[in-house]
């Protein structure tokens, strides 16, 4: 694996790791409510990328496409919500994370019905694939906006989850959800709250998505939610802080892998991310970044 | 050991074999292709069934096992220009229709007690991530690593032997190494650290060398599998990745996750009902639409199913219970 380790790869790896862990807190905040690995998260993202292509072909304006992009997302996850994770909410892990894969292949079928295999193009940001040139490095402008984005909606988050209210909630939940409710934590206010919160950021990372890669798909971000699925377990899903550092991390080291090696070995990059991600597995069970000594249960 | 919990499902399969039999060609390949699918549902069951533990990595050995059965049966002639980069000691070899088989279930077995050494020792949500990520990394590698097999192309020119009386013979086959299994002190430890994995331990139960026996006994079982799908139809790498993971754990989740019953009541239900959405779907539909259309409308069905299993009964169409046949009553 001898490539060229450029600032160029290293921003990749940083525009990629942001998105990702975007995905990763998306997933993580439902886990931490529901114990339920959500892995029809892709597909909501898929929605909203479809959303956001059939305003482009339209002619629509952007806010309006972004509107619906955010509007089709968080019907899809209330829906979600209300339809399977509420009835299995007293199932084991192992039946949840098989029906949210079902979920996954339903709305994916779907969408190839309504709008075929070859998909529409979301191009109305298309300018945002210019780059620009800092010191030598050509620096796509999503890259940086994917940067920003992302820290601003982490940032924000962290402000909700530290100082409000429902954020206490959130948090007290994520600990130890029969306990929370017995001192008086609502929750299907909670649960609520973090399928609103995970929809909302489902359709930034949509937005963000269409820009990087504005050809739409049925199996748009299905191949990212895996990598994102085994970078939250590679980090501990059992806090939000590492469920995102390993999202993040994931990102960050195929973007970086993807754009330092050559094609013949690129190829085989999902294989070397999946062998790490396995290794680190048996070495940290509970993830990488998993406090020690932390009471770990995982039901599925 | 009750009988009936084996003639049950043994009965069911053949059932489908005959009926199938009844039928021309074209219909009697749904019949094919349910019993092979069939094939890799009790392979699921065997490990996922009995343990308790979701893998998402077994459709893996399936792949690896049509790779072995495909490569070892085009004619060696053929060899040198249809798959030219080929290892030489691949190459040379060919060999018939059973020794193909057999040699897919051994690689299946070894290749999953290899991958289970290491991940048998996780379990919860990391064990499915790592099973997920085997099934990504043998893709992956399956896809674009020419000396093993096809790589990104169909296999071509694997002699078509899969008839409807092979893929019933193999259903059986497996049904019974499933009932075996589960009969024998192995397979009633593992139900036994499912059940409860603490009780379990105190009575001196290995959960990992259990669980890891039933790992490569199961990936003989889908090696297998893989091999009489290779016999049947030109193979890609894409038919054995992630639709054919979904569909056969749709199966297996809808008839039962925890009977040899409900993995062949479901399989067969399922296997079914796409069946004759296909068939629907041709029947009905003029040549002017898109081949996608019904393929994805399919999907749409099962999927709905499967959810709809899920919330109403979780347990399975079974209720996850084996066959029992109403006894005479003695006065």
């Amino acid at each position: 694996m001898v490539g060229a380790i450029t600032w160029q790869a290293i921003a990749d790896g940083l525009g990629l790791g942001a998105i990702y862990a975007l995905m990763a807190v998306g997933i993580g905040l439902v886990f931490g409510v529901l114990r339920l690995v959500n892995f029809a998260y892709g597909q909501l993202i898929m929605a909203g990328a479809f959303a956001l292509a059939v305003a482009a072909e339209r002619g629509w304006p952007r806010w309006v496409g972004i509107a619906l992009c955010f509007g089709v997302v968080l019907a899809l996850s209330f829906a979600m919500e209300r339809l399977v994770f509420r009835p299995l909410r007293a199932q084991s892990p192992a039946v949840m994370l098989v029906a949210t894969f079902a979920v996954a292949f339903l709305l994916q079928s779907i969408a190839l019905l309504w709008f075929g295999p070859l998909g529409k193009i979301a191009a109305s940001f298309a300018e945002l694939n210019q780059p620009v040139t800092i010191r030598d490095v050509d620096v796509r402008k999503i890259t940086i906006v994917a940067i920003v984005a992302a820290a601003a909606c982490l940032g924000v988050l962290l402000v909700l989850l530290g100082r409000t209210a429902i954020g206490l909630h959130m948090r007290a939940a994520a600990m130890d959800f029969q306990t929370a409710r017995l001192i008086g934590v609502d929750a299907n206010r909670v649960i609520g709250a973090a399928v609103l919160i995970s929809g909302l950021l489902a359709g930034v990372i949509a937005v963000l998505l269409t820009v990087q890669t504005p050809l739409v798909t049925p199996d748009f971000a299905l191949r990212d939610t895996i990598v994102v699925l085994a970078g939250v377990v590679l980090g501990g899903m059992n806090r939000l802080l590492s469920a995102t550092l390993g999202g993040f991390a994931i990102g960050f080291v195929s973007g970086l892998l993807g754009g330092a090696l050559p094609t013949d070995q690129s190829q085989y990059l999902p294989s070397f991310l999946f062998v790490a991600v396995i290794l680190v597995l048996l070495v940290r069970p509970d993830g990488l970044f998993a406090r020690r000594g932390d009471a770990v249960v995982q039901r599925v | 050991m009750r009988w009936s919990y084996l003639i049950g499902p043994a009965a069911l399969v053949a059932l489908a074999g005959l009926v199938g039999s009844l039928f021309e060609r074209s219909t009697e390949i749904y019949f094919i292709n349910t019993l092979v699918a069939l094939v890799v549902v009790l392979a699921l069951y065997l490990f996922v069934g009995n343990s308790g533990v979701v893998s998402f990595g077994h459709v893996a050995f399936v792949a690896l096992g049509a790779w072995t059965a495909g490569v070892l049966t085009i004619p060696a002639e053929e060899k040198t220009a249809l798959l030219p980069s080929l290892f030489p000691w691949l190459a040379e070899r060919q060999s018939g229709n059973l020794v193909s088989l057999l040699a897919a279930a051994a690689v299946g077995a070894v290749f999953a007690a290899l991958v289970g050494l290491p991940l048998m020792r996780l379990s919860g949500l990391a064990a499915g991530i790592a099973t997920f990520g085997v099934l990504e990394i043998t893709h992956n590698v399956l896809r674009y690593y020419e000396k093993i097999g096809p790589g990104t192309t169909a296999f071509s020119s694997v002699p078509e032997t899969t008839d409807l009386l092979q893929a019933t013979i193999g259903g059986l086959i497996a049904v019974l190494a499933a009932f075996a299994y589960q009969n024998s002190r192995f397979g009633r430890q593992l139900r036994a650290t499912r059940e409860d994995p603490a009780a379990a331990r105190a009575v001196g139960i290995s959960v990992y060398r259990q669980r890891l026996l039933s790992f490569a006994l199961s990936g003989a079982v889908a090696g297998f599998a893989g091999g009489l799908y290779v016999h049947l139809l030109p193979l890609t790498t894409e038919e054995v990745y992630l639709n054919l993971t979904f569909i056969t754990l749709a199966m297996l989740v809808i008839g039962g996750l925890t009977s040899l019953w409900g993995a062949v009541v479901g399989a067969l239900a399922v296997g079914g009902l796409d069946s004759l959405l296909a068939e629907a779907e041709n029947g009905i539909g003029t040549f002017g639409r898109t081949i996608d259309l019904p393929a994805g409308s399919r999907i749409v069905v099962v999927g709905a199913l499967m959810a709809l299993v899920l919330i109403l009964r979780p347990n399975g169409l079974t209720g996850g219970r084996e066959l029992r046949l109403p006894r005479r009553r003695t006065a």
